[in-house]
């Protein structure tokens, strides 16, 4: 039994990295709504390839299905070029017309086959390990594990020698085309790739986690990181992580792996959203809160300091009615004078509040800008 | 052909359209080596078009361009484009260094990686562009000169003897005018051709010697002093340009 934990925990991970990877530049693309429709309109060549081999692990079957992947991609610029409909009305028409196709196919021709429509949305990663590599005896493993192995590895070497052509394609797609460097070749090679990735994982893992994961760890490394190399490696890892916990939840709880690893993808998304240093939430709430109380303090140094050495500096440094003079909530300005005291920008005198010496730089520096 | 006719840049005939919406009618313009040329027009001229018809990157319904009497195709390496700052994502997860270099990707080819040399040419550019203390910043984290100073950067590490700018004053404070005009100029003296597509009449003269006036088809082209005139002016804006001294 530990041994089909493993198995599925080590295809789960391998799936993830696999979609993690390419999902890093159809998010720098914004193609992620891309890789929903090819994970949908594929089924359509899954069922015509099954037809033909009576197998739902024929290799035919990839192939099958990424012509059809690169066929939805082909249809919806298509569509785009008549600049009649916009991409994700382009991309709306497509994919379910395809898949439509597919269940139709299905329904009409292949009932009672194994080829069910819950398989197709949701694959059942906990059926993954039964189906079993063997050779001359010896049992080498699940064939689901060998499958997304390759694939990984495809994508890894598709990413490891283009990865200067498809960071120029994916940021100046002009410059690329003007330099020879072909950015409609990379375009359909990472399309070709997506396809390939989707129907290999679709009947492990299904097609709504191959969405998860192509775009929930680059989205959630995007986040963490202003470098493509670092980018790459983080949604790789956090696709990892992602899978992991997910099994562990559907462990615990005994429910869906792949609704699980999905959930986690979004959950371990909002937690990074919200602490990441810099751009999180968390930090820009604080940055915000801490900019109200800073502009707050140069307000009252700026007038400390323009009526410091006047007659009437008596009456308008006085710590109880400056609040009238600033006509500010009575509350908030001891707020202010506490957090200027504890700054050492001011400091108290009897009944007044009076500058120190870097209290009178800020406010010279401020009138200055 | 002898080395005293040729031309950096030869089109001849060249008509480009979306569909049956023609957006240049039979353009003819021979750019001379050694000029610094504005191409003028107003809005919907087809300005960016004819710098991507030269470029290769529209496709002509008629027409040929030549650059030093070849194909673009056989002239990619002599050739420097400088897009519309616009036109790319600056969010793009990557750094000044990062983007400049990318100018070499072309003289690299397929598969190479940029490396040390590489490095040591981004570096001079962006010292050329007064912006080498910013080589590791997020390109999402520079103002506009700043950004256009990156991409003329990424232009000059090409060491290209043609280059192609698109609206590169545009949105630019006066301080990085200024620093891209003297460089535009540096080129010029460098005997490089510069081709920039200009929006501000009112500079023409100060910073161009040569200009190109296009609506759709080339109204004229020349030497600024003899081209430059409100008569063709006129006729380009349609008697909309009422400035002219």
């Amino acid at each position: 039994m530990l041994e089909g934990h493993l198995d599925i925990l080590l295809i789960a991970i391998v799936t993830a990295v696999a979609c993690a990877l390419l999902g890093v530049f159809l998010v720098l693309r914004r193609m992620t709504l891309m890789s929903d429709a090819i994970s949908h309109a594929i089924l359509p060549g899954i069922v015509l390839a099954f037809f033909l081999t009576h197998s739902l692990s024929s290799p035919l079957l990839i192939l099958a299905a990424a012509g059809t992947g690169v066929l939805t991609v082909v249809c919806v610029e298509l569509l785009e070029r008549t600049k009649l409909v916009k991409e994700d009305a382009a991309i709306g028409l497509t994919f379910p017309a395809l898949f439509s196709i597919g269940v139709i196919l299905i329904s009409r021709f292949a009932g009672n086959v194994h080829l069910d429509m819950d398989a197709v949305l949701l694959g059942e990663l906990a059926y993954a390990p039964l189906n079993r590599l063997k050779a001359f005896g010896y049992d080498l493993g699940p064939v689901s594990l060998y499958v997304m192995g390759t694939i990984l590895v495809l994508n890894l070497v598709f990413i490891c020698l283009f990865y200067k052509e498809l960071k120029l394609a994916t940021f100046d797609a002009s410059l690329a085309a003007a330099l020879g460097l072909a950015p409609t070749v990379i375009h359909y090679g990472l399309m070709t790739l997506v396809s390939v990735t989707t129907v290999g994982a679709f009947d492990a893992v299904g097609s709504i986690l191959v969405v998860a994961l192509i775009a929930g760890p680059p989205a959630t490394a995007y986040l963490m990181t202003d470098r493509l190399s670092r980018m790459l490696i983080l949604s790789a890892i956090i696709g990892s992580v992602n899978a992991v916990s997910g099994y562990g939840v559907a462990f615990l709880f005994d429910v869906s792996i792949a609704g699980s690893i999905a959930t986690m993808t979004l959950l371990i998304f909002v937690l990074v959203f919200l602490v990441v240093p810099n751009r999180g939430l968390i930090a820009i709430a604080r940055r915000h809160a801490r900019q109200k109380w800073e502009f707050a303090q140069t307000m009252l140094v700026i007038h400390l300091f323009n009526h410091e050495g006047l007659p009437e500096a008596e009456t308008e440094s006085a710590i109880a009615d400056l609040h009238e003079h600033l006509s500010w909530d009575p509350g908030f300005t001891s707020q202010v004078v506490r957090y200027a005291l504890n700054n050492r920008c001011v400091s108290r005198k009897e009944t007044q509040l009076i500058l120190t010496a870097h209290g009178r730089t800020i406010a010279q520096q401020a009138l200055v800008q | 052909m002898q080395a005293a006719e040729q031309k950096a840049i030869q089109v001849t005939d060249l008509t480009v359209a979306y569909q049956d919406k023609p957006v240049l009618w039979d353009i003819d313009l021979d750019v001379p080596p050694g000029v610094l040329l504005a191409i003028v027009g107003p809005n919907g001229a087809g300005k960016t078009t004819l710098i991507k018809a030269v470029l290769g990157l529209v496709r002509p319904a008629a027409g040929n361009v030549l650059i030093y009497d070849k194909p673009y195709d056989a002239q990619r390496r002599i050739v420097g484009y400088v897009p519309q700052r616009g036109s790319v994502d600056w969010d793009f997860p990557t750094n000044v260094l990062d983007v400049v270099m990318m100018g070499r990707y072309g003289a690299l080819g397929w598969i190479r990686r940029p490396g040390k040399k590489e490095r040591e040419l981004a570096m001079q550019a962006l010292e050329k562009v007064g912006m080498e203390a910013y080589t590791t910043r997020q390109i999402s984290q520079l103002s506009g000169g700043q950004q256009q100073r990156v991409f003329l950067a990424r232009a000059l590490v090409q060491d290209a003897t043609v280059y192609l700018m698109d609206e590169p004053f545009q949105g630019v404070d006066a301080t990085t005018e200024r620093a891209i005009v003297t460089l535009l100029q540096e080129l010029r003296a460098d005997g490089k051709t510069v081709v920039v597509v200009h929006h501000d009449l009112q500079t023409v003269t100060d910073y161009f010697d040569w200009v190109m006036l296009l609506n759709i088809r080339r109204i004229a082209s020349g030497p600024v002093d003899e081209i430059f005139t409100s008569d063709n002016l006129r006729e380009t804006y349609g008697g909309r340009v009422a400035f002219m001294k």
